[in-house]
């Protein structure tokens, strides 16, 4: 049980919005797909669930090309940073909607989150608010249950009370229904204690493919007076550096040997969030 | 249990150290059952699969058991082995920092000697 993608390529007139992507999916993990704007993880999604086609490689969903079939496509639901539903539905009218292609998708289970979100299901899509329709959007991906479920972005205009909502609601349908979650973002520290996979995507190729914990345990973060800093790191693999005053942190990649490390310099680990900055510049 | 998950340390280890903490303060106590796998992920935004590691820290050491379908109690005897296994570790975990940063601050040994003594008079401190 896994999506494939294999060799997948694709092109927009003249940039190149994937280049030769080969990833996989496995069963009841939750991926984090990291990138910057642009760098081509809603292009990847939609690849994945036919919004769109590769125009080389292949999707492979439980064994079976995905490219027109139903079957597959059934499998998954991608919440999209853009709204593809009708504006002048009402929600429960959406709800049923999405009922009739989604055989498991569990009405009550919607109807109980969209009172906790405080969200009038009575109301037309059209009517409401960025973060509104972001939560719309999130109880539905919530309710869908089908084995895999793609968010793009999903906190997208969520202030910080339901955006903990949504993260606390997402781990605990995921331990009672464990299914394949892959979170598209850019927000990165916000997500990095929920996901168990990291991909990291830069201008159309991924770059990092591993589990969170050993992606950080391969690097530390070094700090200290400048000076200090510069003379220890000569000999490191720095992947970048920040300055305040007389102040340094430098990104090392490698193994850490506490004995050799200076009193003067401190040591922490390194966090998603500036590896994926270190990473992805330029 | 209070976490700070912009630590050194992974997160995994802070969870196990999270509950060790729990039972050695008494807030668990032996058999005695501990949050299920989803309450703690659920807690604390983690991954469960973060927090079972964690929790198998724990298990593997003996200082948590599973029912089948009941959940998760502390072991009969964990306040002890985890008191030990603490010890064990106290110096390097605390000790040597304090003389690191004691000879950076230049404290003297006296000093820091007297500091110990005031630590352990002063009860009502937070």
């Amino acid at each position: 049980m896994s999506i494939e993608i294999k060799d997948v390529s694709k092109n927009f007139s003249t940039t190149q919005a994937l280049s030769r992507v080969n990833l996989t999916f496995d069963n009841n993990k939750i991926y984090g797909l990291l990138g910057r704007n642009g760098a081509g993880k809603t292009t990847l999604l939609n690849i994945i669930t036919n919004r769109i086609f590769a125009d080389e490689g292949e999707v492979i969903v439980d064994g079976i090309p995905s490219k027109e079939n139903d079957q597959a496509l059934q499998k998954i639901y991608m919440m999209s940073e853009k709204n593809y539903y009708p504006t002048n539905m009402k929600i429960k009218e959406i709800f049923a909607w999405t009922k009739n292609f989604y055989q498991d998708f569990d009405m009550d289970y919607a109807k109980k989150l969209a009172d906790l979100f405080d969200l009038n299901i009575n109301k037309n899509v059209k009517s409401l608010s960025t973060g509104y329709t972001s939560i719309f959007k999130v109880i539905i991906a919530l309710s869908v249950n089908t084995p895999y479920v793609l968010l793009d972005e999903p906190v997208l205009g969520l202030d910080a009370n339901h955006r903990d909502i949504f993260y606390k609601l997402l781990i605990e349908k995921y331990s009672n229904f464990p299914c394949t979650i892959v979170i598209s973002t850019h927000l990165i520290e916000e997500v990095s204690t929920v996901i168990e996979d990291v991909i990291i995507i830069r201008k159309g190729t991924i770059i990092k493919n591993q589990s969170r914990e050993e992606l950080l345990s391969q690097g530390y973060t070094i700090s200290g007076k400048a000076s200090s800093v510069d003379s220890f790191i000569v000999d490191k693999n720095v992947i970048g550096t920040e300055t305040i005053g007389g102040l340094k942190s430098a990104f090392i990649l490698g193994s850490i040997n506490k004995e050799t490390i200076p009193t003067d310099l401190e040591v922490t680990k390194l966090d998603l969030q500036k590896l994926f900055v270190q990473l992805t510049n330029a | 249990m209070q976490m700070n998950f912009n630590e050194e340390r992974p997160i995994y280890i802070q969870i196990s150290e999270g509950i060790e903490d729990a039972i050695l303060s008494g807030a668990f106590q032996e058999e005695s059952q501990i949050p299920s796998i989803t309450e703690l992920s659920v807690n604390y935004r983690i991954n469960p699969a973060t927090a079972l590691k964690g929790i198998n820290i724990l298990v593997d050491e003996g200082n948590i058991y599973k029912k089948r379908g009941v959940g998760m109690f502390v072991a009969e005897g964990a306040v002890e082995r985890l008191t030990f296994k603490r010890r064990e570790k106290f110096y390097g975990n605390y000790i040597r920092n304090l003389v690191d940063e004691a000879k950076r601050l230049e404290i003297t040994k006296d000093e820091i000697k007297t500091m110990i003594e005031r630590g352990f008079e002063d009860e009502h401190r937070d």
